[in-house]
């Protein structure tokens, strides 16, 4: 199923933004602070309802589409994580099963048992399994990150739409992270990052669609986007790429 | 049934009987040496009882469903203004004369409670955002207040206005079973309607972005909460006046002997709530004073020394938390 935006726009944030993103596939989101990558992202997630254009998934727009269905279709990591309340890492990635559990309003879309190995298996996918009953107040920045990412795993989401999960996480588990990703989307996941890391982009990858001030100015492979001379264009910094292809680096100035 | 409920339930049940014996003339239950133990026990003791464990699981369930809502534990089941237009609508009965038949007092009240509910409503129908529908809550709260305060100083008679001062502590002297019947129904019907907000406080838990994305119907949830609260309040405050207290501290209590899943937390606070009143209740029987102890008093003469205590000791636990309560 397609995950496509069609013009959409938000005043003062996005103009116009039209791509068709492709299940199996790494998309990356990129641009300066303030160019519209969140927006873009949550309006993909069904977040945002756009003020012109629509974001559809398969046909369907997502406004239209019951929010727990949206919810067990489009998984989606928020930048910042606001937790309410000191609970275990356990019980934090099972909240992404919520849109599966049934309750007195809804029924159930998973078995008990199917809630249990999902759980069980982001954990596991995340490093976490040691940690599960540790509560989040005791984790580390990064075990935290992995323990949000986990959440958004547990719901086995057709497409998973992360805003900067690279942001919190040290080298190792950044590299575990993306390639736990690369590997849902060669099972066939839809895979949505915004990244602020350009080298990331640039390596891990299918695609990237670069943003400048709510617009897309870019859409393509990372070699064809990332290209010295739009990085000069959008980000007003001279630099040029280091390396192999797939082991990128970026030196600025 | 979860280890923590059970236990909360034995309690209950070994509470019960005994607050059926206990006030200022205690019954002896092998050997009733007061002629009138029956009607004591059957009239006065058992519907106070009922009261107080009915008005005691809605203000704890409806505290643990606020927090959980607001994502914050001071939050209590008054912000919402329900409580005190409830109470507003009390005290319009007191100055109107009208509260001296039977049923006007808690039909008052009850429409106040609904009024709240009704404005709240349309206010969830516009704000989808935990905040505006908060804030628009909390002037809710203090227009009644205010109202409250301007029908007090303005009673027609010195009379009505020391009953209204009396009866907005809080009690549950001399009620029966008129108001056992008439807040049970209204109380359970709350209690299952805020179970059933379970599973969205649960998505809050990730904060409102996270929430939405796990399929949570902001104004649905609203409209859950603002039934649920406003039937087990208002039916609270209609037959007991202002109980404080219990909605705040309760999901405290019981908070670290669960997952801190706010959906796990409503039915442990609804019966630790239940307890509470029933044994604060007793206290206030059998405490030597002249006129009876008002509830409302006790409760926080008590619990708020206490609440200050467990506060400065989670301090020094949860310095290393983080922001995290």
């Amino acid at each position: 199923m397609i995950l496509a935006a069609t013009a959409l726009s938000l005043p003062g944030r996005l103009a116009g933004v039209t791509a068709a993103l492709n299940p199996g596939e790494v998309t990356a989101i990129v641009g300066p602070n303030g160019a519209g990558k969140s927006t873009l992202l949550a309006a993909l997630a069904g977040l945002i309802a756009p003020a012109g254009g629509t974001a559809t998934l398969g046909g369907t727009p997502l406004t239209a589409l019951p929010p727990r269905e949206r919810a067990r279709a489009i998984g989606y990591l928020p930048q910042t994580p606001e937790i309410a309340w000191d609970v275990t890492v356990a019980t934090l990635v099972a909240l992404g099963r919520l849109p599966w559990q049934g309750g007195p309003l809804h029924r159930a879309h998973a078995t008990p048992a199917e809630d249990a190995a999902a759980i069980g298996a982001a954990l596991a996918a995340m490093d976490l399994t040691a940690l599960a009953h540790r509560p989040l107040s005791r984790l580390s920045g990064g075990e935290c990150a992995r323990a949000l990412a986990a959440r958004v795993l547990a719901g086995q989401p057709r497409w998973l739409l992360a805003d900067e999960p690279l942001a919190n996480l040290d080298l190792a588990h950044a590299a575990a992270l993306i390639a736990r990703l690369r590997d849902q989307a060669r099972a066939g996941t839809g895979v949505v990052l915004v990244l602020h890391d350009l080298a990331a982009a640039m390596n891990r990858a299918d695609r990237v669609l670069l943003l400048d001030h709510g617009q897309l100015v870019a859409d393509g492979p990372p070699e064809q986007v990332l290209t010295p001379e739009r990085i000069a264009q959008v980000w007003q910094v001279t630099a040029h790429w280091l390396g192999e292809p797939g082991n990128r680096a970026l030196a600025v100035g | 049934m979860t280890r923590l409920n059970f236990t909360l339930l034995a309690l209950l049940a070994l509470a019960v009987p005994l607050s059926l014996l206990a006030g200022k003339v205690w019954i002896d239950p092998l050997h009733p040496a007061i002629p009138n133990a029956g009607v004591i026990l059957l009239e006065l003791r058992l519907p106070r009882a009922a009261l107080a464990l009915v008005i005691g699981a809605g203000l704890g369930a409806a505290g643990a469903a606020m927090q959980g809502y607001l994502r914050n534990p001071l939050a209590d089941p008054g912000l919402f203004g329900i409580a005190p237009a409830a109470a507003l609508g009390a005290v319009l009965s007191f100055w109107t004369g009208l509260a001296a038949s039977p049923w006007a007092l808690p039909a008052f009240a009850l429409i106040g409670a609904g009024g709240a509910m009704a404005l709240l409503g349309l206010v969830a129908g516009r704000a989808g955002l935990a905040m505006l529908f908060t804030l628009a809550g909390m002037m809710l709260a203090s227009l009644a207040g205010a109202l409250m305060s301007l029908a007090i100083s303005l009673a027609p008679t010195p009379f009505a206005q020391s009953e209204i001062v009396t009866w907005l502590m809080g009690a549950l002297t001399d009620r029966g079973w008129a108001e056992v019947w008439l807040a049970a129904p209204l109380t359970l019907a709350g209690l299952i309607v805020l179970r059933a907000a379970g599973p969205g406080l649960d998505a809050l838990v990730l904060g409102e972005g996270a929430a939405r994305s796990l399929g949570l119907d902001p104004r649905r949830l609203q409209w859950l909460l603002i039934a649920g609260v406003g039937l087990t309040v208002g039916s609270g405050v209609a037959v007991a006046g202002i109980v404080g207290f219990v909605g705040l501290v309760v999901p405290h209590l019981v908070r670290p002997f669960t997952d801190r899943r706010p959906s796990r937390l409503i039915v442990p606070s609804a019966l630790a709530g239940a307890l509470l009143v029933l044994v604060a209740d007793c206290l206030c029987r059998i405490a030597p004073t002249v006129s009876e102890l008002r509830l409302g008093i006790a409760l926080s003469l008590v619990g708020a020394p206490f609440f200050l205590m467990l506060l400065l000791r989670m301090r020094s636990t949860a310095a290393l938390g983080g922001g995290l309560a």
